[in-house]
């Protein structure tokens, strides 16, 4: 007996009562609908839950300079001196689990614009990378500044919505002029709008400068800030008459990298107690999922650059903000996971009533079964016969049940806006689920069905 | 082409043992047409379902077409009832909201055969055409008399090319005209088919469409009249029939 004309005498039975297949398969209809459903807002909520954690710096990792101790005396966090913008570079440029690197230097002060003035939150001084690291891709006006404004110390910043709104009362402020600690700076851009972070703070309340400006210009609490205008402040001279012209060419001889190699001229004219200029912080983006594997490969080139044997302490710490994501997706995945046992349970309850309603089929027909036997059925296409009944029920069910679960998910999206995603593997899933509760909640019928003695069930009222 | 020798069946009803066959032996040949007869609770329909192979003796042996059959398995006997034996039952056992044409190709789904589906529709008019529902074939069984109902069966029985048609009180539920017409319909396919009938019957009167008559009383063979007509029995049946 043929696999097909088996499948036609399953069918052709199932037509013979319409009503009845149709009720029995209910069950099955809404267990595969409500997985279908809990398993698109499960991902799509989590999907929008990421999506937030992302804004925030999902796969962001902080690097600090370490502790600095003297005579017994250690001096908090960030003390040390020695990371610097060149080692952000090397990070983004050595490291292949890291998308982009930033160096960052904080200061928080007045920021005044004619008679009005606030204190943000955040004045980062920063390279161009900044926005990629940060996942801040566009702006809502004028444009990021340039790496020729990191290297020439420009007086150049962009503003955050909370600044438009507080400093220029909503007015575009591209090419107006602030002043921050007397430091007159143009701003150049607007930044688009990234809502409060985690743990509430205003992420839009923030202007982000060239680090070599706010170490340079505005801060001059850093240590190397003492003994390295005399090179910065040449270079803005030189560009503050005519940005790139030549003299400033000679400065940065072949300045095709951000962090120029010192000419030995340079070199002479500066026999330097202080080697390079420390920052306050390095800003890192991993690539998603392999933050573990930046760590590592951040702290290698640190240490590297830094000189450290192998028996030194890090003199840096490097804060990774994947875990807080892995916390919270964790905690979605469990939801999803908790609502998918349930939608299960009443696929299960739908499974036991294909059994019922199969078992009555099979005593009903007992009298078919018996002329099936005395025409030549064997009790293994009998078997055959009334699991495949099932199985086909059951997918039938299924696939009703998947194009109910769509639709509501759709409708869920439509109506109470919450996000969906529709889940390749739920569909899959849930057609091999259903055929699986066909097989198991089939076979106990089917295999009673094929145990009947033939002149019992012929003789059977 | 069957032989049984000292066939015994009995059924186990918890603690006793009812004793239906009590040593039954006679002999079949190819073309005949046997009336079964006895009272119920004879053994007939037993006996019928052991020689249908619906049921397995408890002893004694079964021959058929010279091979001993006496113990074959569940699925050996299904295999040699659809391959050789038709069913023909009192209460017709047609499936329910189902077509004259299907009812007939249902057998074939259980055949080794491996006919087409176009050859199996084709053989089931054939047939449907031999008893005389040519216009009838996608009527349900809800749609069709009793006499048309039987006639259905019967094609159903032929469909396998049966070498023995077994017929449990075939004309049990219909009047007696159509009996006539069913009993004929039987004397005909013996006659041209060569098809070998087994009638199980407990009335004398449609005992005698048959050309031997064995009477069965108390799980024994009480008479058996041998072949009525003075054909030889060992001879070509068909042609000396025909």
């Amino acid at each position: 007996m043929t696999a097909l004309r088996t499948f036609a005498i399953a069918t052709r039975a199932l037509r013979r009562n319409v009503t009845r297949s149709a009720l029995t398969i209910l069950g099955i209809v809404i267990g595969i609908a409500a997985v279908i459903i809990m398993m698109e807002i499960g991902k799509g909520s989590s999907g929008a839950i990421r999506k937030t954690i992302e804004s925030m710096g999902a796969n962001n990792l902080l690097i600090m300079p370490g502790t600095a101790s003297s005579g017994g005396v250690t001096f908090g966090a960030g003390s040390t001196l020695t990371m610097t913008a060149e080692d952000a570079a090397a990070i983004e440029r050595e490291c292949d689990a890291v998308v982009g690197a930033a160096p960052v230097m904080r200061v928080r002060s007045q920021v005044v614009y004619q008679e009005r003035n606030w204190v943000p939150s955040f004045i980062y001084g920063t390279t161009p990378r900044y926005l990629d690291v940060r996942g801040w891709t566009n702006m809502a006006d004028g444009d990021m500044f340039t790496d020729a404004d990191v290297r020439n110390a420009g007086r150049v910043c962009v503003v955050g919505k909370t600044i438009v709104r507080e400093l220029f009362q909503g007015l575009s402020p591209v090419g107006k002029e602030v002043r921050i600690q007397n430091v007159g700076m143009k701003v150049v851009g607007v930044l688009s709008s990234k809502g409060a972070n985690t743990f509430g703070m205003d992420q839009d309340d923030v202007i982000i400068a060239p680090w070599t400006t706010v170490k340079y210009r505005i801060t001059s609490s850093s240590a190397g800030a003492n003994s390295q205008p005399a090179n910065s402040s040449a270079s803005t001279q030189a560009s503050g008459t005519s940005g790139g012209t030549a003299g400033s060419k000679n400065v940065y001889p072949g300045a095709a990298g951000l962090y120029p190699v010192p000419s030995a001229q340079q070199q002479q004219n500066m026999p330097v107690t202080v080697r390079f200029a420390n920052i306050d912080q390095i800003q890192v983006s991993a690539r998603a999922g392999r933050s573990k594997e930046a760590i590592e490969q951040i702290t290698a080139v640190l240490r590297e650059r830094h000189h450290l044997r192998a028996d030194d302490p890090n003199d840096f710490s490097i804060r990774d903000m994947s875990e807080m994501a892995a916390g919270l997706q964790s905690t979605t995945a469990m939801m999803t996971n908790l609502l998918l046992s349930v939608a299960l349970i009443s696929l299960v309850v739908g499974g036991v009533g294909i059994m019922n309603i199969m078992l009555v089929s099979v005593t009903e027909r007992t009298k078919e079964i018996g002329l099936r036997m005395a025409v030549g059925a064997r009790g293994k296409d009998i078997l055959t016969q009334f699991l495949l009944e099932a199985t086909v029920l059951c997918l039938a069910g299924g696939i009703i049940g998947l194009a109910l679960g769509r639709g509501g998910g759709m409708l869920v999206k439509r109506v109470m806006k919450w996000p969906i995603e529709p889940s390749m593997e739920a569909i899959v899933a849930s057609i091999a689920v259903s055929a699986m509760v066909g097989i198991v909640f089939g076979f106990y019928p089917a295999w009673k069905a094929s145990r009947m003695d033939p002149i019992e069930a012929l003789r059977y009222e | 082409m069957i032989e049984l020798h000292d066939i015994h069946r009995v059924y186990r009803l918890g603690e006793m043992d009812l004793h239906v066959l009590r040593g039954i032996s006679l002999t079949i040949d190819r073309g005949e047409m046997v009336s079964l007869m006895g009272q119920s609770g004879s053994g007939k329909t037993t006996l019928m379902n052991t020689l249908g192979f619906l049921d397995h003796p408890t002893s004694g042996r079964y021959l058929l077409d010279g091979e001993d059959v006496t113990g074959v398995g569940p699925d050996r006997r299904a295999a040699i009832r659809s391959t050789m034996i038709g069913f023909v039952f009192q209460s017709f056992n047609l499936l329910p909201r189902t077509s004259a044409i299907e009812q007939v190709t249902m057998p074939l789904a259980y055949s080794k055969e491996g006919l087409g589906d176009r050859e199996g529709r084709e053989r089931a008019e054939d047939l449907l055409r031999l008893v005389g529902l040519e216009d009838r074939m996608d009527h349900l069984p809800t749609q069709l008399s009793g006499g048309q109902q039987q006639r259905v069966a019967i094609a159903r029985a032929l469909v396998n090319k049966p070498s023995i048609l077994f017929a449990d009180e075939p004309t049990g539920n219909l009047d007696s005209r159509t009996s006539v017409e069913i009993l004929e319909m039987f004397q005909k396919l013996n006659r041209d088919e060569g098809i070998t009938i087994v009638l199980v019957t407990h009335s004398a009167e449609i005992a005698e469409y048959g050309d031997r008559t064995i009477v069965l009383r108390d799980g024994l063979v009480e008479s058996d009249s041998g072949r009525k007509s003075a054909a030889p029995v060992a001879a070509d049946q068909k042609g000396a029939r025909a």
